[in-house]
């Protein structure tokens, strides 16, 4: 039952009209100059890219296994039912574990707050939890954005690479980078020119697991290792005690 | 008591100044106008050095303690209350860092009620906690002593074997997880320093460098204090360091051989000069000098090859969390300077409070020579015996 994102970038035509409705949905400014800037921030969850007359939108992939939840020492990230990957400010401590461990870098920093807060795309998860679409699909004049069930939109971006095969590249990206991620994107270019990590580079394990094989071997570590020390300890001072007995033994014997 | 102006006092004086400044600057205008870390840099010099070197270079208290409790080597009973007192303040110090660095520092109790157990980050800050809660208790005998509170000592000494045990085990789990933070970027991390190995090197490089330390700051403190040095001591830990350096280097050079990297390692490149410096420093010259018996029997050797594999070993750990980043990033990270003087400002008040501590608590117990002789003796002062040496006069 989990909701996921389609863009479409062949069917982009740049309008923007979907930062703008980002920006309104998560009560951001915007104007002409946060417009013009080609990067994601603290303060532009999603961007849309331009380059050689065709367009590209990155955005929070929403992974199905996220990083950002999986290193964040208080759990401040994490993974809806519903899809979208939602952030609790008031446990966050600070410490940017989730920013270094992205692999498509999208969690921004508020870096001139005195209480700063990481900013992302978090799926409106109000407006999905209530059975609408997110802000940027609603507004999306083509329907390049497109919001709908995971499996629906798998199958959905899978019949549109078919039925048209010259104007796309045969692949779905965000189907299996890092384990699969809710939001997937049809181009006729290679994504990686606008930022994305290639697929090659991340894989297709759910990041989480690279740590999760030597977190999960802690909890046999801990007893292992201590009755180890333990036992050392007290074989080399059970040798201590041996000789001071010994010792004090000889010296009663003498009197 | 009179106040004398020393070239050390007025070095200290600066960089605390300076320090306050870079504190308000911190506390007043946000992480954005004190540092150079952004979006594309989240983790700067405060994660990279504070943090990952901090630790490691407080390793020194697990390793003599497991050393002389644990493996009973008993000669080396001297040094355990230095090492323990570095531990301690290091640990101390470390954590005042992270206030720093983290977003909002006022949080950080946060890590006691919202656990998330599948998170290095947490297993990190619960170990340090314990440790330096552990490390504490280790440290507390030289204060009773100082006011000869006997029954207290009792009851420290009854859990001691508990402490030992508890604190090298917290020490194995942390020390190894700071390298198991990295773990999790494989796209991002340099394939010179991401390795799957990580969490072995970390633990065999914080052994090294507790070692190395020891020696360091063993040799430091008898220059400074004006204490006899124990050769046959340090000729013990330097012999111990050499067998630590070979076996960090094999493991380096099995992870390199079995990713198959080693025709890599030696192609020039923007990481491999860095790669070049930080194995030069941490084995090349150190083993070298080390293998010499003349070096390994004289103090000076072992002081020299001590510094060259704690400058080494910080080369790695921040070539781990910085230079290997800056190819996927796409530019350099250099830290401003408000940055380093955070930095500087936690370490000279970690030579400060060292130099407090050893002039008010029994820390090296044996020796006293008297204080007009040891100014005389005095060669190469630390800033802390400048700054509160002549306090006693």
């Amino acid at each position: 039952m989990s909701k996921a994102l389609l863009y479409d970038a062949t069917m982009c035509i740049g309008c923007k009209q979907c930062e703008g409705a980002c920006a309104q949905q998560n009560t951001l400014p915007y104007d002409d100059t946060v417009a013009a800037e080609p990067v994601q921030s603290a303060h532009k969850y999603t961007v849309v890219l331009e380059k050689s007359d065709k367009f590209m939108r990155r955005l929070c992939m929403h992974c199905e296994h996220p990083a950002c939840a999986s290193v964040c020492p208080v759990g401040a990230m994490h993974k809806t039912k519903e899809g979208p990957v939602v952030y609790d400010v008031w446990k966050c401590i600070g410490c940017r574990y989730c920013m270094v461990a992205c692999a498509f870098a999208q969690p921004k920093y508020e870096w001139r707050s005195l209480n700063p807060r990481v900013r992302k795309c978090i799926m409106c998860p109000d407006r999905v939890v209530a059975g609408k679409q997110t802000a940027c699909a609603e507004i999306c004049p083509t329907g390049a954005t497109k919001f709908g069930e995971r499996d629906d939109l798998i199958k959905e971006a899978g019949n549109r690479i078919r039925q048209n095969p010259s104007n796309y590249l045969p692949r779905i990206y965000g189907l299996n980078e890092a384990g699969g991620t809710s939001v997937f994107i049809l181009s006729s270019v290679n994504v990686e020119e606008y930022g994305y990590p290639s697929s090659a580079k991340i894989g297709e394990t759910p990041m989480p697991e690279y740590t999760g094989r030597v977190m999960a071997r802690i909890p046999d570590f801990i007893p292992v290792w201590s009755l180890v020390l333990g036992g050392i300890y007290w074989v080399s001072h059970r040798r201590e005690e041996v000789a001071a007995a010994e010792a004090e033994e000889k010296n009663g014997s003498a009197r | 008591m009179k106040f004398k102006l020393t070239f050390w006092r007025v070095v200290f004086v600066v960089i605390m100044g300076l320090g306050l400044y870079s504190t308000f600057v911190r506390f007043f205008h946000g992480l954005g106008a004190v540092s150079n870390m952004s979006d594309q840099f989240p983790w700067g010099l405060w994660i990279g050095f504070d943090l990952l070197c901090g630790v490691m270079l407080a390793a020194g208290g697990f390793c003599v303690i497991g050393a002389v409790y644990l493996f009973n080597v008993e000669r080396l009973h001297s040094v355990v209350r230095p090492a323990v007192l570095t531990a301690f303040l290091g640990y101390l110090l470390f954590i005042v860092g992270l206030l720093f660095d983290l977003g909002r520092p006022w949080y950080i109790w946060h890590q006691l009620i919202y656990m998330n157990p599948h998170s290095v980050m947490f297993e990190v800050g619960i170990c340090v906690m314990a440790y330096t809660t552990v490390l504490f208790f280790e440290f507390l005998p030289n204060v009773f002593e100082k006011f000869n509170l006997q029954t207290p000592i009792q009851w420290i000494k009854k859990i001691y074997p508990v402490l030992i045990i508890l604190g090298i085990l917290l020490s194995t789990l942390h020390q190894s997880s700071l390298g198991s933070l990295y773990l999790i970027m494989p796209s991002k991390l340099h394939p010179f320093w991401y390795t799957p190995a990580l969490p072995f090197l970390f633990f065999g490089s914080a052994i090294a460098v507790g070692l190395a330390m020891t020696i360091f700051e063993s040799t430091q403190s008898a220059k400074a204090f004006g204490r006899h040095l124990e050769l046959p001591v340090l000729v013990d830990l330097g012999g111990a360091l050499l067998v630590a350096l070979w076996v960090n280097a094999l493991l380096r050079f099995e992870d390199y051989f079995h990713r198959g990297m080693l025709r890599q390692i030696i192609k020039p490149s923007y990481e491999a000069y860095f790669l070049w410096l930080e194995l030069t420093l941490a084995f090349v010259i150190p083993i070298t000098l080390l293998s010499f018996k003349k070096v390994r029997l004289s103090a000076n050797g072992l002081y020299l090859a001590s510094i060259c594999t704690v400058l080494g070993f910080i080369t790695n750990r921040l070539n781990v969390s910085l230079t290997g980043f800056e190819t996927y990033v796409g530019h350099h990270y250099m830290p401003k300077w408000t940055e380093f003087s955070v930095t500087l400002m936690i370490i000279a008040a970690g030579f400060a409070l060292f130099g407090l501590a050893v002039r008010h608590l029994p820390i090296f117990p044996e020796v006293r020579i008297p204080l007009k002789e040891r100014l005389r003796t005095e060669t190469a002062p630390v800033v802390a015996t400048a700054v509160l040496g002549h306090a006693a006069d």
